[in-house]
């Protein structure tokens, strides 16, 4: 439980869009991912706002690759 | 209960660009530093900063500090401290060559200088043409400013000590101010950071508005510890609204869907700016078509179940002109409105942006309250700076790239500042014996409340009111209800109740203790506007709708004890410059 808790806070961020969406991926996606996908998503958050907000509107070059892809296109469509 | 003490020669709340500004100042100076904060730093709100930082460098064509005085004095309707604003405006150049210095990868001149770029407001010759002012990193200035400072702070050696939240100031008998109370939410524990100097540099609390582009971190919390602790909050009606964001989620849609031929509907598919600016339509300036936007949604035209927004109409431009002259509207649109606005109209709202008011201080950053008749006696021990603080630079309306100029110039005076009362301070004082009781009784009550109210369910309650009763303009009738309805929610604030009483990272603890900063915030703009009866900068009332400087020229000073409000002078007389004078504010 705690670590879902920890992932939680680790959503709040200093951009509201970012805030936003990362609520509804835990509403919607966090119970259903994998062990994989999960630590997938945790790596997704380690990047500053500016950068995950890019790659959530698809304008960051290169996309990241494997898992991170997968959990990243379900954050492009929550 | 006892509880762990951790000792400092300075402590800061907060880790956005005024905090860390202040910490470094501290920290090179050789002081032992702790910098409190509820996200990891590069995550604070200034990353959502991209308008740049107002400084009258001069690389682009001539210019000067007293111009920028001029535009920042303008810009405040007159309610701004000229000697504080004097002060900012004189040393902004400075702080900015200094960022420059640190690492900051400003957008250059071939030249090599700083490129600087125009922004609305910012004038030559005390408003005769526009001038460049701003200096930007591209459009990410607030996150590459935080970048540069956390590495220099890092290799200063500022212990940060990251998602922790402040809860209290600690004050003894005398009104010193000793540290501050905080919880590590991955243990739940609590801690008492002992300082002989402390700086809240908390940023603002847009959060107590339904519709707000501030993230959800913007809760108050330095507002509310300063508020519990007998400290008053200045100008709190002062708020700045962006007309048009995305109902429902605060996200901002560009003032560029007008100018490219977009209009706003009421619910009887009305264009209803013709009413009220028939030659400018939809174009007026922002504070006309705020006001007709709230007007329609008062009197009943608003669109959606709740009639509480207007709709923003551009399926008619077609999708080239949309996709090509406002990239970006169509993603947004579909994200936070659910809608193709090349299909349907976006559902918008005025969006609380920017917070004037705050904890009073004076251009060193020592904070200030009454005392034995002297209005602005320096509360010992106690700064406060950037979107928190109260200088007061921003008057009743902030000048645009005025907030990022602010956060670096007071995190710099007051980090300065704080060093020299350290040097003559170099003891600590005593702890009084209950430091920690407000704290503790806090917690407490939230852990044994049974029967009690919601969290989620108050928040709500105090964003839809702040927002219906005290949104961008004002009506006598829905302030009066309106300081009614928040002093009830602000009762049942008291008897919230959390399920979860997990101590590693429980949110719903930390949620709750947000909303006793948050309706403390709330309680005191709502107070303050019902109060002030004329229409100055942003607080713009239907009944009183001109400046009045014969009786209002004056600070708010709101007290949480009793909702008390007493006001102060504004500083008319600047440092070296000649006074300003009030006159009618035309652009």
């Amino acid at each position: 439980m705690s670590e879902v808790d920890r992932i939680r806070w680790h959503c709040r961020r200093g951009l509201l869009e970012l805030d936003i969406v990362l609520a509804r991926f835990l509403d919607r996606h966090l119970d259903d991912l994998d062990r994989i996908e999960r630590e997938a998503f945790k790596s997704l958050l380690m990047h500053s706002d500016n950068d995950l907000w890019d790659m959530i509107s698809g304008r960051a070059e290169p996309p990241p690759e494997g898992v991170e892809a997968g959990v990243l296109e379900l954050l492009r469509n929550v | 209960m006892a509880i762990a003490i951790r000792k400092f020669d300075a402590v800061i709340v907060g880790a956005g660009g005024a905090g860390m500004r202040a910490a470094l100042q501290l920290a090179e100076a050789g002081f032992k530093v702790a910098v409190v904060s509820k996200v990891f730093p590069t995550r604070s709100h200034t990353v959502a900063a991209q308008g740049g930082i107002g400084a009258a460098l001069g690389n682009m064509g001539e210019d000067s500090w007293l111009w920028h005085m001029y535009d920042t004095i303008k810009g405040s309707d007159y309610l701004g401290d000229q000697d504080a604003i004097e002060f900012m405006c004189r040393m902004a150049p400075q702080v900015v060559l200094e960022l420059e210095h640190f690492g900051m990868p400003f957008d250059r001149n071939d030249n090599g200088t700083v490129y600087q770029r125009p922004f609305g407001g910012h004038s030559q010759n005390f408003g005769e043409r526009p001038v460049q002012r701003s200096c930007c990193a591209a459009d990410r200035t607030g996150h590459a400013m935080l970048h540069t400072l956390y590495q220099r702070n890092v290799r200063a050696n500022t212990h940060f000590f990251v998602e922790w939240m402040a809860l209290d100031l600690v004050r003894d008998a005398a009104g010193h101010v000793l540290g501050v109370t905080a919880l590590e939410m991955e243990t739940g524990e609590i801690y008492l950071m002992q300082a002989r100097a402390t700086l809240f540099a908390t940023g603002g609390a847009g959060r107590i508005f339904a519709a707000s582009t501030n993230a959800f971190i913007n809760t108050g919390d330095g507002l509310g510890m300063a508020a519990r602790a007998g400290i008053p909050l200045e100008d709190m009606e002062f708020w700045q609204f962006h007309p048009t964001g995305v109902a429902g989620a605060g996200v901002l849609i560009t003032e560029g869907v007008r100018g490219e031929g977009g209009y706003l509907l009421n619910r009887n598919g009305e264009r209803f700016m013709e009413r009220y600016a028939p030659t400018m339509k939809d174009l007026a300036s922002r504070d006309v078509v705020s006001r007709a936007m709230a007007t329609e949604i008062k009197e009943g035209r608003g669109c959606g179940p709740e009639a509480d927004h207007v709709l923003l109409k551009l399926d008619h431009l077609g999708v080239e002109v949309v996709e090509k002259r406002l990239p970006g509207i169509r993603e947004i649109a579909r994200k936070f409105a659910n809608v193709d606005p090349v299909k349907q109209p976006i559902p918008v709202v005025p969006t609380a942006h920017y917070q004037m008011g705050g904890i009073p201080t004076n251009y060193h950053g020592e904070v200030v309250a009454p005392r034995s008749g002297n209005p602005e006696a320096v509360v010992p021990g106690f700064y406060a700076a950037g979107e928190c603080a109260c200088a007061s630079v921003h008057g009743a309306n902030r000048l645009g790239t005025n907030s990022l100029t602010d956060l670096l110039v007071f995190g710099k005076a007051s980090g300065e500042r704080m060093a020299q009362f350290l040097r003559e301070n170099p003891e600590h004082r005593d702890l009084p014996s209950d430091a920690a009781d407000r704290t503790l009784m806090r917690l407490d009550r939230l852990e044994s409340q049974r029967n009690g109210e919601s969290v989620h369910q108050v928040g709500a309650d105090m964003r839809r009111t702040m927002q219906a009763h005290c949104g961008v303009f004002r009506f006598p009738d829905l302030l009066v209800e309106g300081v009614r309805k928040i002093l009830e929610i602000a009762e049942r604030a008291q008897r919230t109740e959390i399920k979860d009483h997990s101590k590693v990272f429980n949110t719903a603890r930390t949620e709750a203790l947000e909303l006793d900063n948050l309706i403390e915030v709330a309680r005191a703009t709502m107070i303050s506007a019902e109060a002030r009866k004329e229409s100055r900068g942003a607080h713009d009332r239907e009944d009183f709708a001109k400046r009045d400087d014969e009786n209002w020229l004056k600070h708010t000073l709101w007290f949480k004890d009793d909702d008390r409000l007493e006001y102060k002078p504004v500083h008319l007389k600047p440092l070296t410059a000649a006074t300003f004078e009030p006159k009618v504010r035309t652009y």
